[in-house]
């Protein structure tokens, strides 16, 4: 029972996927049976979590194989909590999903290619085998791509063409870099190849791990290979976007963060050094392609990628103080992330448009649901007492603590942008009249599961940033059983 | 026969990644599934070449000596299915946007990111 608690997060939505598919043909049933198994998944990583905070890391292998021969499934406070708010994102995707604001066409493939993703990002959280975690990157590759193209028109197959040309490339990148990791170490086992690693000359690992990384920073829309991200993104209706912006980069980051901050720690410095200066031309060219923007969906896009250089950068300081922001980071951007696509949906459902140049008079119109956009606005730029502040405090004070001053006033200065961003947003769609002067709200229905979901979001967003500790103290928890040195 | 599926290798990827800058669509999907052919070989070889008994336990014996590698070879076949659907998807997913399109040219290509209007800024988009 233990064992199939560990695979939990991915077999539970594999399941569902499985269901809902057999059920194609009564829709009502379709999507009963999915929020349902939405629920299931995040009652169950729940109790994995749970557990895992209890009892220490969960661990299981398959077919009896002992660890190093048979995959592993290791469940550790990190991979634990983000398996948790994965599975809390498929909830509140199904639940938007059941809104009338840009919800995605219901169609038989929907739902399963829902949860076929979600199983792919929990598989990647819960894995404890290189190999394992490629084949769920491709899970979540195929998935998503089905996902993209649901849409039919030319755009979204073009989007879906640009997502694949590059993401493609990047799962076969990280098969080179497996053959590479275990062509010198003989291991693919996470706890094997941590043993390992110091075994082998430090120039070496570098030269093996180097592709694998390429892979992951591709993934999670790294400078300068993230064109794939804004390119398709915006094509995708509401609660399918909140999906990809919340787990999709983040998955890669996690992965980064596994194999340079716990698996292959003996990597030389200069790969860090790298890495923060990449981050940092990540954060700046993210939040400057989102200044040109008007368009909220390619706006938010942008800040994606502007968002992954602060968790890289963290990554990049390579200590337990710069993980321990990493994780926190991790944990407020995904909720943060999906909440801002969501309320831009309830925006368009109003204004009729997704571009900014065609929004306008909300504030006056509908006063709530602009004090619902500011609380996810402004804990993204960082403004205490929200969850933002506490995530960008950690990773400056860590930046700032090593030395890394360049570092730190890059990320001070994408602070302000993404506040110019931010502001334009709210001034432009609830500030400023609306462009037609005869504009009158619609009053849509339906809009409850909507206002459920965006507020639930905002609620985490507070709640986290009035009281951090308990995140803190659990992302200091999850840096420790990392294998970074303090 | 390292050297073999070296060249092998070798050829492979220049041959994907030359395909994979083209700019035709059909080509860059076939760059796609050749770079995929080459890294899979390279997994094979990641495994070290050498016998080629089959890694069968004899009966009554406690360990395998002298036989191939076997995690390399499943770790192939996994790798070849994966590729095979996505090959399959990818080529779909080329004609599809062709028949929408029209156009082979993934320059052309610019329904989802339109090119900005004659102000400079982005261009309005039609709503849907």
């Amino acid at each position: 029972m233990s064992d199939l608690l560990v695979a939990a997060p991915a077999l539970v939505p594999l399941g569902t996927a499985l269901v809902t598919a057999l059920a194609r043909r009564r829709p009502r049933l379709v999507g009963a049976l999915s929020l349902a198994g939405a629920c299931a998944s995040l009652l169950a990583a729940t109790w994995l979590f749970v557990r895992v905070l209890v009892e220490g890391a969960q661990r299981t292998s398959f077919g009896g194989w002992p660890a190093p021969f048979g995959i592993a499934f290791v469940v550790d406070p990190l991979g634990g909590s983000l398996a948790l708010i994965a599975a809390l994102m498929g909830v509140v995707t199904l639940v938007f999903q059941r809104s009338s604001a840009d919800r995605a066409p219901e169609s038989p493939t929907l739902h399963p290619l829902i949860h076929a993703l979600l199983a792919g990002v929990g598989g990647a959280f819960v894995t404890g085998d290189l190999f394992n975690l490629y084949v769920w990157f491709e899970v979540m590759l195929l998935a998503a791509l089905g996902l993209l193209a649901l849409g039919g028109g030319r755009r979204h197959l073009e989007a879906t063409l640009k997502y694949f040309a590059l993401n493609a490339v990047g799962t076969l990148l990280l098969l080179v870099g497996l053959a590479g990791i275990y062509g010198l170490t003989g291991q693919l086992n996470f706890a094997a190849l941590r043993d390992a690693a110091p075994t082998v000359d430090p120039g070496l690992l570098l030269l093996v791990a180097t592709p694998a990384c390429l892979a992951f920073l591709l993934k999670a829309g790294a400078f300068p290979l993230f064109a794939w991200l804004p390119a398709s993104y915006p094509t995708l209706p509401a609660p399918l976007l909140a999906l990809f912006a919340a787990l999709l980069t983040k998955v890669g980051v996690y992965a980064l963060l596994r194999l340079l901050g716990d698996l292959f720690v003996a990597v030389p410095a200069v790969t860090f050094e790298l890495l923060g200066w990449l981050a940092v031309a990540t954060m700046l060219t993210g939040v400057l392609g989102a200044a040109y923007h008007w368009d909220m969906r390619r706006i938010l896009a942008f800040h994606i990628v502007s968002q992954i250089g602060y968790m890289l950068l963290g990554v990049a300081l390579h200590s337990e103080a710069g993980t321990v922001g990493t994780v926190f980071y991790l944990v407020h951007h995904i909720v943060v992330k999906a909440n801002l696509f969501l309320v831009a949906a309830m925006v368009f459902q109003l204004c009729g448009s997704y571009d900014l140049r065609r929004a306008g008079g909300l504030w006056l119109a509908r006063p709530a649901l602009g004090l619902l956009f500011l609380v996810p606005a402004l804990s993204l730029v960082g403004i205490p007492p929200l969850s933002g502040f506490w995530a960008k405090l950690l990773i400056l004070r860590a930046a700032l603590a090593q030395g890394q001053i360049a570092w730190a006033a890059a990320a001070l200065i994408v602070g302000v942008l993404t506040l110019y961003s931010m502001l334009k947003i709210w001034l432009q769609a609830f500030w400023a009249p609306h462009p037609e002067p005869d504009w009158s709200a619609p009053a849509p229905a339906g809009r409850g599961a909507a206002w459920l979901a965006t507020g639930g979001l905002a609620l985490v967003t507070v709640a986290i940033g009035v009281a951090p500790e308990p995140v803190y103290r659990f992302a200091a928890a999850a840096a420790r059983s990392l294998g970074v040195s303090p | 026969m390292s050297w073999l599926l070296a060249l092998s290798v070798g050829a492979l990827l220049a041959a994907g990644v030359f395909l994979l800058l083209s700019r035709q669509l059909l080509r860059l999907v076939l760059g796609v599934s050749l770079v995929g052919s080459g890294v899979n070989l390279l997994l094979f070889a990641a495994g070290r070449i050498g016998p080629t008994a089959p890694p069968v336990v004899e009966l009554g014996e406690q360990v395998l000596t002298g036989a191939a590698n076997p995690v390399p070879q499943a770790l192939v076949l996994t790798a070849i299915v994966i590729g095979f659907a996505l090959v399959c998807f990818s080529l779909i997913l080329a004609l599809a946007v062709q028949q929408a399109g029209g156009d082979a040219d993934v320059d052309s290509l610019r329904d989802a990111e339109p090119p900005p209007g004659a102000d400079g800024k982005p261009a309005l988009e039609v709503e849907r």
